[in-house]
């Protein structure tokens, strides 16, 4: 049904190798695609700001931070920026709710869904298999669940969610062009794990 | 039976698992748990190399990553070049030969992986000896993150070869209890047989584990950033130098301790001992007591300490106080000691007598292991005490510990590695307490007193045989001859005589060839000091440097949505920044240069279809978009209607073009500008750079919206009878749908963004969709045109098709150097704006010369082929004599299927003035008649834009 709704995903041809290279006891590679993605520019301490947070039912959070509503994820990547993440099709949904929010105040709201698509790296050895291409601290003390960073998975650019469900997990938003690409690294790197 | 000087029982070795090997292409045995070179001492084989320069025989030094003789390269499992011996485990199947210092590179590539991993910890602990394991488990207790680092194959650092005994039980039941506790905690990182090779600025360390032949990996590089770093590094025995100190069967006093306690080798049946320092008594008696005759033990100073005189009295150890060995004899190994008594004030030597021995064991005191400490930028002191040059200062987060601090006893190094872990942890706020000390053997904190040099007996030729570093065969003689030439720095007298320059990075030599240059100098050895410290501490390969990004995995390859389409119709690809862009399609049969014109005849006549999905693309919003677009670009864009594109060029402040692509006004206060596909990233850093520090007041976001969109031109006078089979939502006709303008429309069920644009002079669109769509919607346009002949095309007729146009492409036909003047684009130039990037430049005295390098259109001689891009244009049919005078070069050059002739663009001086002269182009060893013509050769008027 969504493969009908939405074309090809960046990551439909890897998702036989991804779920190759998956292993339950160690780690689990697999691409959550079709997510609305929009991006938001606003003043952070304006009133639309403000308003934003109302109608989201969230604040939005501060660089590196990640506040969720039962949809939404809205993920801090700068002082006066933010990414929005929700379910498929959600995409104009939220773009209308930020703008309406916004009021004509200055900003800038971009639907940018298919700009990226989403890895899930998941399981006991995660962390073991990102730090092998980040130079981030992801352990949980210090990147918790309400963290999210912008930086480099390998030799791509990355923005990292961190993303526990039952088990250590994260999102890794990767631009289309390089999926295949961290796709591969990703595999390359799981491989001692036993997939 | 592993040799004959392998005791019946004891060590550290596996005697269940005997271990065959080949050295020198000797068949041989050790045990598991062997070193190479303790495998081949219990064989009784000393020599393992021969010297560098002098090709003299060489034997084993020491028992670790000191070694500076016994360099190996190794054959199999897989071929390494240049390891030490002493630092080689023993392996099944291993084949080995020694080094005269130089090893080989396998010509085969290397199988194995290796791969590289980042970790972050509160606390680093590098080093598992008494001090290091002491600090871990403090730090660990108090619940700190705690990384332990160890060279060694297990942890024990100094323990393993000492035999000692802590709280009343052999010091190895401590070491595996504190290994066991560390393994348990859940923060805690053990990594044995790693190196921690470099200590760099903020607590980031490098270090290579060795995971061994059979591991998934075979090295791995740990990038470790720390908050608290304990540098239990240990400390590396010195040797002496005196005359022949090179020969096999000299050895340090310590590493043959290790021999003993650690493999139940026995380096040699009767010893002479050579020592300035208390600590090779131990080694002394520990040898005797496993068998070994102990003829004497030579201290060059006036008095033994008590305590081990005693000792050596009760076994019958005869003491040579006041006395050193001056010499040796024997060739490939040591057969006797030359000794005589040496007054230590005049260095005047006595009548010699000679003690037969095949061991001659050395002891010229302890350099602490400060590499690390030093690297950090670490000051070092010379201490007069210890005899060696200690860490003094302090760097913050980082904590000396025991040996490496200069630290004598086991009890001392206990008692300082648990302040450091105690310390590291509470400068990270978290509460440690040292656990109590382990009881230690009551043994005197040793003492020693440096000889840097005994005097050469032979008076004819002196120091020539005295090594000061046997890696690099420097001898006293060498030091001389620097001194003597007037250089007083250690790094000139380094760099003069190579000393310390080795694999070992002169472990052995350093702190001994400074005290030998201060003699000589008559200068403090404090104020001499010592070399630089450098990273790596030890070699590192470059296999393991490169880690996995290597292959596939060198660089990313972006791909578009439509990648495996090309790739199904067997294209080739041109790499374009790191992407990948099909470069032609080629029917079976088909050379390049017949798909092109191919190609290129389908866009000219019906309709062709590329993947133009590369091309960045960043969205523009804010109250303040047009007036940054119009100072950001050189032509005007604030009067851009809605639903109208405008083609656009950037200059850099100093006028010369920089990038080029389309402005779409998409909203009231909302534009979509396209970047060419290598300069979309700089682009946006060009643009937020003067948005975030020139102008702030401007209200304008931009965000990188690249991949959002799939993008599909379809070119030629058919295109647009395609889109009608294809498209629906969108009155194509040009009243309704003039160039450089856009529509929304549906295409196969996808909503899609129409553009008007055309990079080939044809009547042409640009259809965008969401990146998932891309295929389907290809797919749909290729459908709809298969009627029509749609011909998909690449990169390379796009540049034949826009060449013939006299469109240039950035970065090709510019190469920083020219402005938009030059390119003949002056109509883009705005000369109503009060200001933009690149403005104030224009009017510069050199950017308005009239010879400057302007671009226009070569025609070739009838009868000649392409000219080779970069071809130089020269004016005249004969060259000059050089320096011949250079009009230009070519920037672009095809064949042309609609011209019927090669033609090329070039930049060319006072071009445009030159238009319709025959000047040269110098393509191998002739000069080539060329005529200079209009950039546009085909469709000049611009009729066919419309279809």
């Amino acid at each position: 049904m969504t493969a009908d709704l939405y074309g090809a995903s960046p990551l439909a041809v890897r998702a036989d190798a991804l779920a190759a290279s998956s292993s339950p006891s160690t780690v689990r590679i697999a691409e959550v695609p079709f997510r609305a993605q929009v991006t938001l520019r606003v003043d952070p301490r304006g009133a639309a700001a403000e308003r934003i947070g109302a109608a989201l039912g969230a604040a939005l959070p501060g660089p590196g931070g990640v506040a969720r509503t039962e949809r939404v994820a809205v993920l801090g990547l700068g002082p006066d920026e933010w990414l929005l993440v929700g379910p498929e099709g959600a995409a104009q949904g939220l773009q209308d709710t930020l703008t309406a929010a916004l009021d004509r105040a200055f900003g800038a709201v971009v639907d940018v869904s298919a700009h990226r698509t989403i890895v899930q790296v998941s399981g006991p050895k995660a962390r073991e298999v990102l730090n092998k291409g980040c130079a981030l601290d992801l352990h949980p003390r210090v990147f918790a669940s309400d963290r999210c960073a912008q930086t480099d998975v390998a030799r791509t650019s990355a923005i990292l969610m961190r993303h526990d469900v039952v088990e250590p997990g994260f999102w890794v938003f990767v631009r289309a062009s390089f999926a295949r690409y961290l796709a591969d690294w990703l595999i390359d790197a799981a491989a001692e794990y036993g997939g | 039976m592993s040799g004959p000087f392998r005791l019946a029982d004891g060590g550290r070795i596996d005697r269940e698992r005997p271990v065959s090997f080949r050295f020198d292409g000797r068949d041989l045995q050790g045990f598991a748990g062997d070193t190479l070179a303790s495998a081949l001492l219990a064989q009784g084989v000393h020599q393992v190399a021969t010297g560098i320069r002098y090709g003299r025989p060489r034997g084993v030094l020491a028992a670790g990553p000191e070694e500076p003789n016994a360099l190996v390269q190794i054959e199999k499992p897989f071929p390494e070049p240049m390891l030490t011996a002493t630092t080689v485990e023993l392996r099944e199947g291993l084949e080995a030969v020694g080094l005269p210092g130089q090893g080989r590179l396998s010509p085969d590539p290397d199988p194995a992986r290796y791969d590289a991993v980042h970790e972050h910890c509160d606390v680093l602990v590098v080093g598992a000896g008494p001090a290091g394991l002491s600090a871990a488990l403090a730090a660990a207790r108090s619940g700190a993150r705690v990384v332990l680092a160890d060279a060694d194959t297990e942890f024990g650092g100094g323990l393993l070869g000492s035999g000692e005994m802590l709280d009343h039980a052999p010091a190895l039941e401590w070491v595996e209890r504190a290994r066991a506790e560390l393994a348990r905690r859940s923060e805690v990182r053990l990594l044995p047989r790693t190196t921690v090779t470099g200590h760099y600025d903020a607590n980031y360390l490098i270090a290579v584990e060795d995971r061994g032949p059979d591991a998934f990996t075979r090295q791995r590089t740990w990038h470790i950033r720390a908050h608290e770093v304990v540098l239990a590094t240990g400390a590396h025995e010195r040797p002496l130098v005196f005359a022949d100190n090179d020969r096999p069967g000299t050895m340090l006093a310590g590493a043959a301790r290790t021999y003993l306690h650690r493999y139940a080798v026995l380096p040699g049946r009767r010893a002479v001992v050579f020592t300035t320092d208390d600590g090779a008594y131990a080694a002394a008696l520990d040898l005797c007591g496993a068998g070994v005759e102990i003829a004497a033990v030579v201290d060059a100073r006036p008095e033994a300490p008590p305590f081990w005189a005693k000792r050596c009295a009760e076994q019958g150890i005869p003491v040579r106080t006041g006395h050193a060995v001056v010499g040796t004899t024997g060739e490939e190994h040591v057969t006797g000691a030359r000794v005589a008594a040496l007054d230590p004030d005049t260095g005047a030597l006595g009548p010699e007598e000679h003690h037969a021995c095949d061991l001659l064991l050395v002891s010229g005191g302890w350099n602490p292991a400060v590499h690390l400490y030093s690297q950090a930028r670490g000051p070092l002191a010379y201490d007069e005490a210890a005899g060696a040059f200690l860490p003094s200062g302090s760097v913050p987060g980082v904590h000396p510990a025991g040996a490496a601090a200069g630290l004598r006893t086991t009890a001392q190094c206990l008692s300082s590695g648990a302040v450091a872990g105690v310390q590291a942890a509470s400068r990270l706020g978290l509460e440690a307490t040292a656990a109590p000390r382990p009881e230690t053997d009551p043994h005197p904190v040793p003492k020693g007193r440096p000889l840097w040099r005994v005097p050469d007996p032979d008076a004819g030729d002196p120091g020539r045989t005295q090594f000061v570093d046997l890696a690099r065969d420097a001898t006293v003689a060498d030091v001389e001859k620097a001194v003597g030439a007037g250089l007083s720095s250690v790094e000139h007298i380094k760099r003069f005589t190579t000393i310390g320059t080795g694999h070992d990075q002169g472990r052995t030599s350093g702190t001994v060839s400074s005290g030998i240059i201060a003699g000589l100098l008559g200068a403090d050895l404090a104020e001499v000091g010592t070399t630089t410290f450098r990273a790596p501490y030890s070699p590192v390969s470059f296999a393991a440097l490169a880690g996995r990004e290597r292959g596939e995995l060198y660089d990313p390859i972006r791909v578009t949505a439509m990648h495996d389409w090309h790739v199904e119709q067997g294209a080739p690809f041109e790499n374009v920044g790191q992407w990948k862009r099909p470069w032609y399609y080629p029917r079976p049969g088909e050379s390049m240069e017949a798909a092109v014109l191919r190609e290129c005849r389908a866009v000219r006549t019906g309709v062709g279809m590329q993947d133009v999905s590369t091309l960045g693309k960043i969205d523009v919003q804010g109250p303040d978009a047009a007036e940054f677009l119009d100072l950001v670009y050189t032509n005007m864009m604030s009067t851009l209607k809605l639903g109208r594109i405008r083609y656009g060029l950037m200059c850099h402040a100093d006028g010369m073009v920089f990038d080029d692509g389309t402005v779409m006004r998409t909203g009231e206060h909302r534009y979509l500008i396209s970047t060419t596909s290598g300069g979309a990233a700089g682009v946006l850093e060009h643009l937020e750079d003067w948005l975030q520090t020139e102008w702030t007041h401007l209200r304008v976001h931009l965000t990188s919206v690249t991949e959002q969109w799939a993008t599909i031109a379809l070119a030629g006078p058919r295109s647009r009878e395609v889109l009608e089979r294809a498209c629906t939502g969108i009155d194509l006709d040009n009243a309704d749908f003039p160039f450089m303008s856009w529509r929304n429309g549906t295409i196969a069920g996808r909503r899609a963004r129409v553009c008007r644009i055309s990079f080939s002079g044809e009547l042409a669109f640009e259809i965008n969709v969401p990146w998932w769509h891309g295929r389907q919607v290809w797919d749909a346009l290729y459908a709809a045109g298969e009627p029509f002949g749609i011909t998909p095309y690449g990169t390379e007729t796009m540049h034949v098709l826009r060449a013939e146009k006299g469109f240039p492409i950035v970065g090709q036909d510019t190469d920083g150097t020219v402005t938009p003047q030059d390119l003949g684009m002056g109509w883009a130039v705005s000369k109503k704006k009060a200001d933009f990037i690149g403005a104030r430049s224009f009017s510069r005295p050199d950017n308005t010369r009239t010879d400057r390098k302007q671009l226009v259109g070569l025609i070739p001689a009838a009868g000649e082929g392409v000219l080779p891009e970069g071809t130089q244009i020269v004016e005249t049919r004969v060259l000059p004599r050089p320096p011949v005078p250079m009009l230009g070069h070519v920037t672009s050059s095809y064949r042309s299927a609609a011209l019927g002739t090669p033609f090329a663009l070039a930049l060319v001086k006072g071009g445009r003035d030159r238009i319709g002269q025959t000047v040269y182009g110098h393509v191998g060893d002739r000069l080539v008649p060329v005529e200079i013509t209009d950039p546009v050769f085909y469709d000049k008027e611009g009729a066919r834009r419309d279809g």
